[in-house]
C-alpha cells in the first residue's frame, strides 16, 4: 500500500462501563504528521477514545498501537511520545504560569537551564510572557487553555491528543488555538483531536471520523464526507403569495413551504445553474424576493449521520432528498 | 538514570510542589499550628488550676508539665486533616490526569504528598514545643532524650500521614476527606494526654489504656519529664510501625484505584 508511517492505529476498539457500551468496535488509522479529528455529539465516546489511546483507560477489546507501542502493555513507551490536553484545563491552580511549565520541565528531567529556556520560549510563543508570574486564576479561559497546551508541549511530544481544545473559547481564542495546531503539524507533529464543532474539523483535520453512539458512522476527508450527503440546494423566498403559487405550479418537483413562502431545489450552486434559474424567473415574470445558495457542509453530514438519543435526525436546513433537481424542474 | 533515581527525582519535584502549595494556601496550613497552640493555652491558663490539683504527681505540681507532652502529640494529628484534604482535592483536579500521561514514576505524586505532609507536621510540632516552653513547660530531658522524642514524634507523624493520605484518596469529596481523619484528632483526649487514665470510668479507662496514643503519650512524658516509661516505648513504636504499614498498603491500593 503506502509507505506512510502510522502514528496511531486501532482495530475493533471496545469499551464498556458496566452495562453501558461506550465504544462498540471502532477502527482508526492516523498517519504521522497529520491531523485526525474525531467528531461527535456529547456522549459519543470521544473522550473515552482519547483516554484509551493516551494510556488513561484500558480498552476491553481491540488492538491499539500509539507510536508503535501498545498503551496497555507498554504504557511508558507510549507516554514518552505523547502529550495530552484534556477537556478541562489540567494546570496547577496554585502555581504561576511559569512555575507550571517549570514543573513539567522537571518531570521531563530537562535540567535547570534547559527547563528555563523551554519555559521561556513557550511563554513567549503562546503570548503568556506578561502573565508568566500570575496564578492561573487570573487568566482568561483562552490563556488557561494555551498554558495547558504549552505544558503539554514542554516534553516535545510527537503525538498530541487534544480533547475538545476550543470548547468554551471565544472566536478569537479559538482561531489562535487553530493556528497553534497548524504550526504544530507544520513541525511534523501528529495531532488527534476531538471536537463537536464541524468547522473546527473542517478547518484543521486531514481526516475526520464521525463518532456516534460508540461507532464510527463515517470516515474520510472533509470533502469525502460532504459527498456522502446531498446537501447543496437553492432556496427561493417570495414576498407575494400569488407569485409563490405560480412558481409552485410550474416548479412541480421542488420542495415547498406554504407558510414561509419558500421553494427549495437541490443544486450544486454553480453560476451556470443559478443564471438559468434567474433567467427563467424573469421569463415567467415571477418575482422572488430572496435567493439563497446552500453548499453542502459538515453540518449536513453531522445531522444526517448522528442522532440525539431517542430523536430522529431532524435537519432544519438540510434538503429534502425527494425533490427533483433544479434542471429537471425547469425543463 | 535508573528507575530508582527517577523515582527519587520525581518525588522531590512533587515534594517541592506540595510545599509550595502549603505556602500559597495558608488557610489550610495555619489552623494546623493554631489549633494545638489554642488548646495548650486553654488547658494551661483556663483549666490548668483545676486540673493541676488532680494530676500533680509526677508533674512537679505544674499542670503545664503534665499536659504539654499531650498537646505536642495532639499537634501531630491536626496535620493529618490537611494531608487528607490536600490529596483529595488534588486527585479531583485535571493535573493528576496529566501526571498520569507522563513517563514519570507513578508513586511520585503520592510520595510528594506524604513527604510534604510529614515535613509540615514536623514544623508544626517544633512551633508547638516552642509555645509550650513559653507557657512555662520545663522539661528535664537530656539531648539524647530530645533526640528520642524527635524520633518517636516522626514515627507517629509518618503513621498518621500515611493513614490520612489513604483516607484522602478514598474520600469522594473534599468535605468527606476533611471529616475522615477527625477521630484521629480526638483520640488523644481519650488517652492520658490531658488527665491520667486511672481517673476515668472503667469502660473509658479500658479503651484509653489500649489505644495507641496512650503509650505514645506516656513515652513522651517519660522522655521529657522523667516519669516512668515501662513497656510504653516498645508498644508505642510497635503501634507506629504497624499503622505505617497498614496506611502504606491502604494508600497504595486506594491510589491505584483512584
Amino acid at each position: 500500500m503506502t509507505t506512510t508511517r502510522l502514528a496511531i492505529t486501532a482495530t475493533g476498539l471496545r469499551k464498556a462501563y458496566g452495562e453501558q457500551v461506550v465504544l462498540d468496535g471502532i477502527d482508526l488509522t492516523v498517519a504521522e504528521g497529520t491531523v485526525y479529528a474525531l467528531l461527535g455529539p456529547n456522549g459519543a465516546g470521544k473522550t473515552t477514545t482519547v483516554q484509551i489511546l493516551s494510556t488513561l483507560a484500558a480498552a476491553d477489546g481491540g488492538e491499539v498501537r500509539v507510536g508503535g507501542h501498545d498503551p496497555l502493555r507498554d504504557p511508558r513507551a507510549v507516554r514518552a511520545q505523547i502529550g495530552v490536553t484534556g477537556q478541562f484545563a489540567a494546570v496547577d491552580a496554585m502555581l504561576t504560569g511559569e512555575e507550571n511549565l517549570l514543573l513539567m520541565a522537571d518531570l521531563h528531567h530537562l535540567g535547570r537551564r534547559e527547563g528555563r529556556r523551554r519555559a521561556g520560549e513557550l511563554l513567549e510563543r503562546f503570548g503568556l510572557a506578561d502573565a508568566a508570574g500570575k496564578l492561573p486564576s487570573a487568566y482568561s479561559g483562552g490563556m488557561r487553555r494555551r498554558l495547558d497546551l504549552a505544558m503539554t508541549l514542554v516534553g516535545e511530544p510527537r503525538i498530541i491528543f487534544l480533547d475538545e481544545p476550543t470548547t468554551g473559547l471565544d472566536p478569537r481564542s479559538r482561531h489562535a488555538m487553530w493556528q497553534i495546531v497548524r504550526d504544530l503539524v507544520a513541525g511534523g507533529v501528529t495531532v488527534f483531536l476531538t471536537t463537536q464543532y464541524l468547522d473546527e474539523a473542517d478547518q484543521l483535520a486531514d481526516r475526520i471520523g464521525v463518532l456516534n453512539g460508540g461507532r464510527l458512522v463515517a470516515e474520510g476527508t472533509a470533502e469525502e464526507l460532504k459527498r456522502l450527503v446531498p446537501g447543496g440546494h437553492v432556496r427561493l423566498r417570495f414576498a407575494d403569495p400569488a407569485a409563490y403559487e405560480r412558481a409552485v405550479r410550474v416548479l412541480r418537483g421542488a420542495a415547498h413551504d406554504d407558510e414561509a413562502l419558500t421553494l427549495q431545489f437541490p443544486s450544486d450552486g454553480s453560476t451556470r445553474e443559478l443564471k438559468s434559474l434567474l433567467d427563467w424567473l424573469e421569463a415567467e415574470s415571477i418575482e422572488a424576493e430572496h435567493l439563497t445558495v446552500h453548499t453542502p457542509d459538515l453540518d449536513d453530514v453531522f445531522f444526517a449521520l448522528t442522532t440525539e438519543a431517542g430523536d430522529a435526525p431532524a435537519p432544519t436546513g438540510a434538503p429534502a432528498t425527494t425533490t427533483a433537481p433544479l434542471k429537471e424542474s425547469l425543463r | 538514570m535508573s528507575t530508582l533515581s527517577y523515582t527519587v527525582t520525581d518525588s522531590v519535584t512533587m515534594l517541592r510542589r506540595n510545599l509550595k502549595h502549603a505556602v500559597r494556601y495558608p488557610s489550610m496550613t495555619i489552623p494546623v499550628v493554631v489549633i494545638p497552640v489554642v488548646l495548650l493555652l486553654l488547658f494551661v491558663y483556663v483549666f490548668g488550676n483545676a486540673l493541676g490539683a488532680g494530676v500533680a504527681p509526677g508533674a512537679h505540681g505544674h499542670y503545664v508539665d503534665y499536659v504539654a507532652p499531650g498537646i505536642i502529640l495532639m499537634a501531630t494529628t491536626y496535620g493529618s486533616v490537611s494531608v487528607a484534604v490536600h490529596i483529595c482535592s488534588d486527585m479531583t483536579e485535571g493535573i493528576v490526569n496529566r501526571f498520569r500521561t507522563l513517563s514519570i514514576s507513578r508513586a511520585a505524586v503520592l510520595n510528594g504528598h506524604v513527604l510534604g505532609g510529614v515535613i509540615q507536621t514536623l514544623l508544626t510540632v517544633v512551633l508547638v514545643v516552642g509555645a509550650a516552653l513559653l507557657t512555662g513547660f520545663r522539661p528535664d530531658a537530656t539531648p539524647l532524650e530530645w533526640l528520642a522524642t524527635a524520633g518517636l514524634l516522626t514515627l507517629v507523624i509518618v503513621a498518621l500521614t500515611m493513614l490520612s493520605a489513604a483516607m484522602g484518596l478514598r474520600a469522594k469529596t473534599v468535605e468527606a476527606a476533611s471529616n475522615a481523619p477527625f477521630p484521629l484528632t480526638f483520640l488523644p483526649f481519650l488517652g492520658s494526654a490531658i488527665v491520667p487514665t486511672d481517673s476515668m470510668p472503667t469502660a473509658v479507662r479500658w479503651f484509653a489504656e489500649y489505644q495507641p496514643f496512650t503509650p505514645v503519650t506516656e513515652t513522651l512524658r517519660g522522655l521529657l519529664m522523667g516519669t516512668a516509661i515501662g513497656d510504653s516505648a516498645v508498644i508505642a513504636v510497635a503501634w507506629c510501625l504497624g499503622l505505617t504499614v497498614l496506611g502504606f498498603f491502604w494508600a497504595r491500593s486506594a491510589y491505584d484505584r483512584a
